[in-house]
């Protein structure tokens, strides 16, 4: 129970701050040259993006690890990172279009990056679908981690088939070598923003994972209950 | 010594698979037919005028290869649960690994002979030139194959005891054949075009390179799908 | 010939194995009665190496290869004839099927049909010549006797009383009291993951067996 209360503090708390990561963004940051508003996506949806794919490496890990130790602490974990990064994944391919239509005219591309956002998507999805479609929960621990190995690791490759694509999407400005080409005041509201994210990422995966703690003690007294 | 024993039992059972889809021939005959059924139709419906045998000729190869390899993958592991097989398979003194080999072995020989016969279809309903290409045109098919093949191989072995198996594994599947499947398209692509093989060397790269990590993987993996 | 040591084995919240130890030597054959959900299948299974149990461990003189195992499933491939799935499964142990196996079960003229084509009576004698395609030292069965009529119990029980004879080890699973004691040397009652008792038969026939079995386990 505590543990739930302490995720929806950390969630509330992300969230607040996120609206003011996000006023500061609107009011306080100079308005890009030649996109004009639009632009100011760039704060919810890089972030976002990062997380997505920051997930998937962390779904791939710890379904590593649980292959190894067979701790169910790990499949928990497992399991609700993969309902997070679908989370964002979302936030991505609506933010991405939000932006595309008044600056690319259309809705959607095949956009190298958004391409991959949606092909992450898609293995987020299938993982979920695999967890919900196995009832023996061993079973389903197993399952899933084979997936979530294999996931993270098409992970580098998708990368690479997409990257192939021709792309109208902005070149990184921020995660680029050397240093990052934006004024002062947008890169502390980036900056700002991934820390508010990884703040959400937290508190989500923090009420999820004892939400599937609390439903495991649950099925376990239910079985009681009826031998 | 462990390593011909693997094979030698990953052989026994793949030819006891081939036997027995021998036997039937009904999985093999229906995507024969939807092979030539895709040709035909494809033929009709494009206007030689604005679309041009080229353009179309990839795609059709590799919709008609995939279609196979996702109908060998449902059938490969439905067999052994069918005959509540699996369990024998487990008691044998066998490497896990033998099951996943033998299994892929047997896929990759039904897909192959699909495209034995599509390849050679295609170059004579479309008019395409197929010969001056044909060993790099081998080389992008076999590397392409054995990626996807590789992983719906381990996928099926999961997917089987799910409700719905068959709706599943081309669920699971669709992110992993993407990649493997666009390099194969358009080095296909390029390849019956006439283009210089170098061009085409930088996708013959990756589809290696992914070939080797994910039958890897599976071979690793494969045995947290069976053991309880 | 085969050991058992402080086996635990739980799914989820269901203790399948709570602390059962045993041996079995060659020649004996061992009958474990319970009802249901008792873990008597969890049981063969870590015998087996199916299963790795959670704690404990299981050894069979010989590994995998030395175990041969009979259960509800026939675990044959319909599609094919008798001859080619005992090649199969033999080929697996690196064995040849043995000359004279068909003929013992009386399978010789059934030799080239298909599986699916055989009766049931037929296709549970093809699954215990399947069993048997090795040359196994160990005997593991799964409520062999489901399903068989009388003529095919006999048979089956023959089998077992000469493998035993032949210094073999057997380990025989069953709710059923009556089918499993003529064949035991040692008996042992499972109930909820325990083995409640464990003793040779000493002699007993089938309705002693019962009664200590219904006093037991009640």
């Amino acid at each position: 129970m505590r543990m739930v209360q302490v995720g929806r503090w950390i969630t509330a708390i992300a969230l607040l701050l996120l609206v003011g990561v996000y006023l500061r963004a609107l009011a306080y940051t100079p308005v890009e040259q030649s996109q004009g508003l639009a632009q100011k996506i760039f704060y919810l949806h890089v972030p976002a993006a990062i997380w997505a794919e920051t997930a998937m490496i962390l779904v791939g890990l710890s379904s590593a690890f649980y292959l190894f130790t067979k701790d169910p602490r790990l499949d928990r974990f497992a399991a609700a990172s993969a309902e997070v990064g679908t989370i964002f994944c979302a936030i991505v391919l609506t933010t991405g279009p939000i932006w595309g239509k008044p600056i690319w005219g259309t809705w959607w591309t095949w956009d190298a990056r958004l391409t991959f956002t949606l092909f992450l998507f898609l293995l987020y999805v299938g993982y979920l679908l695999l967890r919900s479609a196995v009832a023996d929960p061993a079973m389903r621990a197993r399952y899933a981690a084979v997936l979530g190995i294999c996931a993270m690791c098409e992970v580098p490759f998708i990368h690479l088939s997409v990257y192939m694509f021709p792309t109208l999407h902005p070149m990184p400005i921020v995660l680029q070598p050397g240093r990052p080409k934006l004024p002062g005041s947008m890169l502390s509201t980036w900056l700002m923003s991934l820390g508010v994210f990884t703040l959400l990422y937290l508190g989500f995966m923090v009420q999820r994972y004892a939400l599937s703690y609390l439903r495991e003690e649950l099925e376990a007294a239910g079985e009681v209950g009826h031998a | 010594m462990r390593s011909p024993n693997l094979l030698r039992h990953a052989w026994a059972v793949a030819s006891k698979d081939l036997l027995v889809e021998f036997r039937s021939r009904t999985a093999i005959l229906s995507v024969a037919v939807f092979v030539v059924l895709v040709l035909v139709v494809f033929n009709f419906g494009r206007d030689p005028t604005a679309v041009s045998n080229l353009d179309l000729a990839p795609s059709i190869l590799w919709v008609t290869f995939t279609f196979a390899a996702i109908l060998a993958l449902n059938r490969a592991f439905q067999l052994e649960l069918e005959n509540h097989a699996l369990e024998g398979l487990l008691l044998a003194p066998i490497d896990r690994s033998s099951i996943y080999l033998g299994k892929l072995i047997a896929n990759l020989v039904f897909v192959a002979t699909i495209e034995l016969i599509g390849v050679p279809l295609l170059a004579l309903f479309f008019n395409v030139l197929v010969l001056p290409y044909l060993a790099p045109l081998i080389a992008v098919i076999v590397l392409a194959t054995v990626g996807f093949v590789a992983v719906g191989t381990l996928f099926s072995a999961m997917t089987v005891r799910t409700r719905f198996a068959e709706l599943l594994l081309p669920v699971l599947l669709l992110p992993f054949m993407i990649p493997p499947l666009s390099w194969a398209v358009l080095a296909t692509g390029r390849l019956l075009a006439g283009r210089p093989l170098s061009e085409i060397a930088g996708w013959l790269n990756m589809l290696a390179v992914y070939d080797i990590v994910f039958v890897t993987l599976a071979v690793m993996l494969f045995p947290a799908t069976v053991n309880e | 010939m085969l050991l058992a040591e402080e086996l635990r084995h739980s799914f989820g919240a269901v203790r399948a194995l709570d602390d059962v130890s045993f041996s079995v030597q060659p020649g004996q054959t061992l009958a474990v009665f319970g009802p249901n959900g008792a873990g008597k299948t969890t049981l063969l299974k870590v015998l087996a190496g199916l299963i790795q149990p959670q704690h404990g461990r299981a050894q069979v003189d010989g590994g995998r290869r030395a175990i041969g195992w009979i259960g509800h499933q026939p675990q044959l491939y319909g599609q094919l004839t008798v001859r080619e799935n005992l090649r199969f499964w033999s080929s697996l142990y690196d064995a040849q099927p043995p000359g004279d196996l068909l003929t013992r079960l009386g399978l010789e003229e059934h030799a080239d049909r298909p599986v699916r084509a055989l009766s049931r009576g037929l296709v549970q004698r093809v699954a215990i010549a399947r069993a048997l395609v090795h040359d196994p030292t160990v005997l593991l069965l799964d409520e062999p006797f489901t399903g068989l009529d009388r003529i095919a119990a006999e048979a089956l029980s023959r089998l077992l009383a000469r493998h035993a004879a032949a210094g073999r080890a057997t380990v025989l699973v069953t709710h059923n009291v009556e089918e499993g004691t003529g064949l035991a040397t040692h008996v042992a009652f499972m109930r909820a993951g325990r083995f409640v008792h464990f003793a040779p038969r000493a002699g007993r026939g089938p309705e002693q067996v019962g009664e200590d079995y219904r006093n037991a386990i009640a």
